[in-house]
């Protein structure tokens, strides 16, 4: 890989075969390769070198299908998601699936798919892994396959989908994803509850995961010493239920409200996904860590929000100190660093311990999928 | 048909002779699953009580090179547990604890042979487990897993895959691995994702963790009568653009509604071209306000008759009813054929009408019971097998109908799993550098191929050596050393 030259040759295929092509060709030379959708998540990842070869997917940007009868869309990695969704939108669907998009709202959907991000809808739908029916990747042979396909029930092969879902470009270029859709709600309105009292928050939070109701989304913020539980009802009758369930926050002492024009809240919950500045770690929890970590985000002075039935939780912190003292006080629950300064990244540990069984099982996978550890090499730390 | 005495011994060994059964009889009872058309006498039939005991069990198949298959309760429907010729069977009947239900958390931790409908039982009447095959009562949750399987519930809450968040798996080689856990969106590749699904191709998986849900707060349920399925198929359509998200949408043609209604007596109309069961869950607002819609769309739509379930006993009737569509077959003829075909649901009229012409150019008849909401179908081709050469013709059609469903753009298999059965039609949905890109996952885990040979994959194939420089010492592999 010394002979390659050190500056990074960039290439935005206009076809998924001229993109397998030039990948195959970059494999072949053992050059390494990495791929770029919108670049808004590109810094995500354990530190790693420069890659000889930079592959967008940007001109990848066709819709190719929107079966709007089946519910169905099969689109290429580098279709831009907002652009996508309003397309969507206009036949009253939506991919349920609500990540930020980053400056100018520029993520594509392989980026979203390559990094598994997620948002809000996730109460209800699912993730990038539940959302994905059939996937086209190229491999670093220059192989290109598909798997899955493009109705929304199918168990015929391996579903190589939710192993790129979450990869972060290791194991090969996505090209192409089929997806499943649902109807928009026609109405949604959001119950909000305002506390200070991380206890409060907590058990407000927990008792709504545990109730009988079907909610869009259900999400607990923490930021500059005041909480917030936020609960979305969507579909054709919307503010009886939420006037319910600010019932329910009032009788755990929050201060309540109910929004029907709750875009921007909604809107300022994924923004807290993200920061520019700080640290953001993402724990893979459970529900009943999240008054310890509201806790937490009070003595740290960290912001946070957290998706109270998954105990998924974004926790924005100053430096590697916070995020290894995060480590200690939630293990096991895993603490992933995303977003980071890149002067700070250098130094930590971006993916934490791991299981070693799995993370064997994991190398021989990419081992397998892309012998010539080609694609996005060092990202992963400990799998390639 | 027949092990080593080495590995028999070793067997009884580590889990007690009494669970090493060895009688030609005993073994009979392990020749197929479901899927009565493929039997196989299994080498040797092992019952082993602990995960541990499977770590074992497998360890010494693979010192051995002994291919092996983990059977659940033997319910699938596509061969997929049918035994290898001097291969082992592993029958998790044995493991079927519930470890832990932590409700706080809304996860339940269980071993393989745990029975589906025991999960939705531990947790309820608050909580419920969603994936529901209609074999729950007797289908176990390691099989679920292996299968993917869904239910009639899954239009709107999805699959097993959907719902398991960890995993404890022996490899292949013997070795125990944990993936994920109770969190979600663990670091590093989604392997429960990839292992829920491969049909036992991948290891046996030795306990589960799984997500349950609050139950619905409000289930309204009907099942409305129509001339044809196309009229039927209408207000499905109608129903999805409306946005109207169905906890189950369920369609019977004429045939599958007289032998289900001989079964059950539930008084649907002999005449009736197709009858469709709606049933929407959830909040008691959501669910009262969708469901007068539903009722007038349904009268608009045509329907003879829309009967809604007064009370919960009626709603059992209707299901009872749907389910009973199988089994009932035996009163229209001796032997049917089940597939489990895929359609983009808005196909469905076309590909109803492809598979009646199929039927009358053939002489045969054929059922259908569907998932309307996913376009699942069922179509059951009727068959006597004592009429020389009708097996043959009732297969070579069901062959058929799979192909159409498949030109429209669909699936093989939507729940059933590939097994044995569906394999030689893998080639229609996929070419041979996607079935060589599935073989690759095979091989990371198991480059041997001892864990249920034969399944899935249209043609047997070998794992080659990882070329380039990440190949592993053999002591590497070993666990002896390690590069970095």
């Amino acid at each position: 890989m010394s002979s390659t030259p050190a500056t990074a040759s960039s290439h935005a295929p206009g076809a998924q075969e001229e993109l397998s092509a030039v990948l195959r060709e970059a494999g072949e030379g053992g050059a390494s390769v990495r791929f770029r959708g919108g670049g808004t998540k590109f810094h995500w990842g354990a530190a790693a070198a420069e890659p000889d070869v930079e592959l967008s997917t940007l001109a990848l940007d066709r819709i190719v299908e929107h079966n709007e009868g089946d519910l169905t869309a099969v689109v290429e990695a580098g279709v831009r998601f907002a652009s996508m969704q309003e397309a969507f939108a206009s036949a009253g669907q939506m991919l349920a699936l609500d990540p930020p998009l980053g400056e100018d709202s520029s993520a594509t959907i392989g980026g979203v798919v390559a990094t598994a991000d997620s948002g809000p809808l996730r109460h209800r739908y699912g993730s990038v892994r539940d959302l994905v029916v059939g996937m086209t990747v190229a491999l670093s042979d220059g192989t290109v396959s598909k798997s899955g396909g493009k109705v929304i029930k199918n168990v015929a092969g391996y579903d190589l989908a939710k192993l790129f879902a979450g990869a972060y470009g290791t194991l090969g270029a996505i090209l192409q994803v089929a997806v499943r859709l649902h109807p928009l709600p026609p109405r949604t309105a959001t119950a909000v509850g305002v506390s200070d009292d991380p206890a409060a928050l907590a058990a407000a939070a927990n008792e709504l995961t545990h109730a009988r109701l079907e909610l869009q989304s259900l999400d607990l913020g923490w930021q500059d010493g005041q909480g917030t539980v936020m609960a979305r009802l969507g579909g054709a009758t919307v503010a009886d239920p939420a006037a319910e369930v600010a019932g329910l926050l009032s009788r755990h002492g929050l201060e309540t409200s109910v929004d029907e024009d709750d875009q921007a809240l909604w809107d300022g919950a994924r923004a807290a996904q993200r920061s520019r500045e700080g640290i953001v770690v993402r724990v893979s929890g459970v529900q009943d860590q999240t008054a310890a970590l509201l806790e937490r985000a009070r003595e740290l002075d960290a912001g946070l929000v957290t998706r109270a039935a998954f105990g998924l939780s974004w926790i924005t912190v100053a430096d590697g100190d916070a995020v290894e003292s995060l480590r200690r006080t939630l293990a096991p629950s895993p603490c992933v660093v995303l977003d980071a300064p890149a002067a700070k990244r250098e130094a930590l540990d971006v993916w934490g311990p791991q299981d070693p069984g799995a993370l064997a099982l994991m190398k021989r996978v990419r081992e397998r999928f892309d012998p010539a550890g080609a694609c996005a090499s060092g990202l992963l730390s400990g799998v390639g | 048909m027949s092990v080593s005495e080495e590995l028999l011994s070793e067997l009884q060994a580590i889990c007690g002779t009494e669970h090493v059964p060895t009688h030609r009889h005993q073994l009979r009872t392990y020749e197929s699953d479901g899927l009565l058309q493929y039997a196989q006498i299994p080498g040797a039939v092992v019952l082993p009580g602990t995960g541990e005991e499977v770590r074992r069990v497998v360890a010494a198949c693979h010192r051995s090179a002994t291919p092996f298959v983990a059977r659940g309760s033997g319910s699938g429907l596509s061969g997929g547990a049918m035994p290898v010729k001097d291969g082992v069977v592993i029958s998790l009947s044995r493991l079927r604890r519930i470890l832990e239900v932590d409700l706080a958390n809304q996860r339940v931790v269980v071993e393989p042979g745990v029975t589906n409908i025991a999960v939705s039982e531990a947790v309820g009447p608050g909580h419920f487990y969603p994936p529901d095959p209609s074999s729950q009562i007797v289908c176990s949750i390691g099989g679920n897993v292996a299968e993917n399987s869904g239910g009639a519930h899954c239009f709107k809450y999805g699959f097993t895959t959907n719902y398991v968040t960890g995993l404890e798996v022996v490899l292949p080689d013997g070795q125990m691995v944990q993936l994920g856990g109770k969190g979600v969106d663990v670091p590093g590749y989604d392997l429960v994702g990839a292992f829920v699904g491969s049909e036992g191709t991948l290891g046996v998986a030795t306990k589960v963790t799984l997500r349950v849900v609050p139950s619905p707060e409000a289930i309204r349920t009907l099942v409305a009568f129509f001339d044809s399925t196309s009229e039927a198929g209408e207000v499905v359509s109608e129903l999805v653009s409306e946005g109207i998200v169905a906890g189950a949408l369920e369609m019977m043609d004429n045939l599958a509604i007289r032998a289900a209604e001989g079964a059950t007596n539930a008084g649907y109309p002999q005449d009736a071209g197709a009858a469709l069961v709606i049933e929407l869950d959830g909040s008691e607002h959501e669910c009262e306000a969708r469901f007068d819609q539903v009722v007038e769309m349904c009268e608009h739509g045509g329907a003879w008759k829309v009967r809604v379930a007064a009370d919960e006993e009626e709603r059992a009737l209707i299901w009872r009813t749907r389910k009973a569509a199988f089994a009932a077959m035996g009163r229209v003829a001796p032997n049917y054929y089940v597939q489990d075909s895929v359609i983009p649901r808005t196909r469905m009229a076309s590909v109803l009408g492809k598979i009646e012409e199929l039927g009358e150019e053939y002489g045969l008849k054929v059922a259908n019971v569907f998932h309307a909401g996913d376009g699942n179908l069922h179509p059951l081709v009727c068959y006597d097998a004592s009429v020389e050469g009708e097996p043959e013709r009732a297969e070579e059609l069901a062959g058929l109908i799979v192909k159409a469903c498949v030109d429209e753009g669909g699936s093989i298999t939507g729940e059933h799993g590939v097994g044995v059965d569906k394999k030689q039609y893998m080639p229609s949905m996929f070419g041979e550098d996607d079935l060589a890109t599935f073989q690759r996952l095979r091989c990371a885990f198991d480059p041997e191929g001892l864990a249920n040979p034969g399944k899935v994959m249209p043609t047997p194939r070998l794992c080659g050596e990882v070329p380039g420089p990440y190949r592993r010492h053999p002591l590497e592999e070993a666990g002896v050393a390690e590069r970095m």
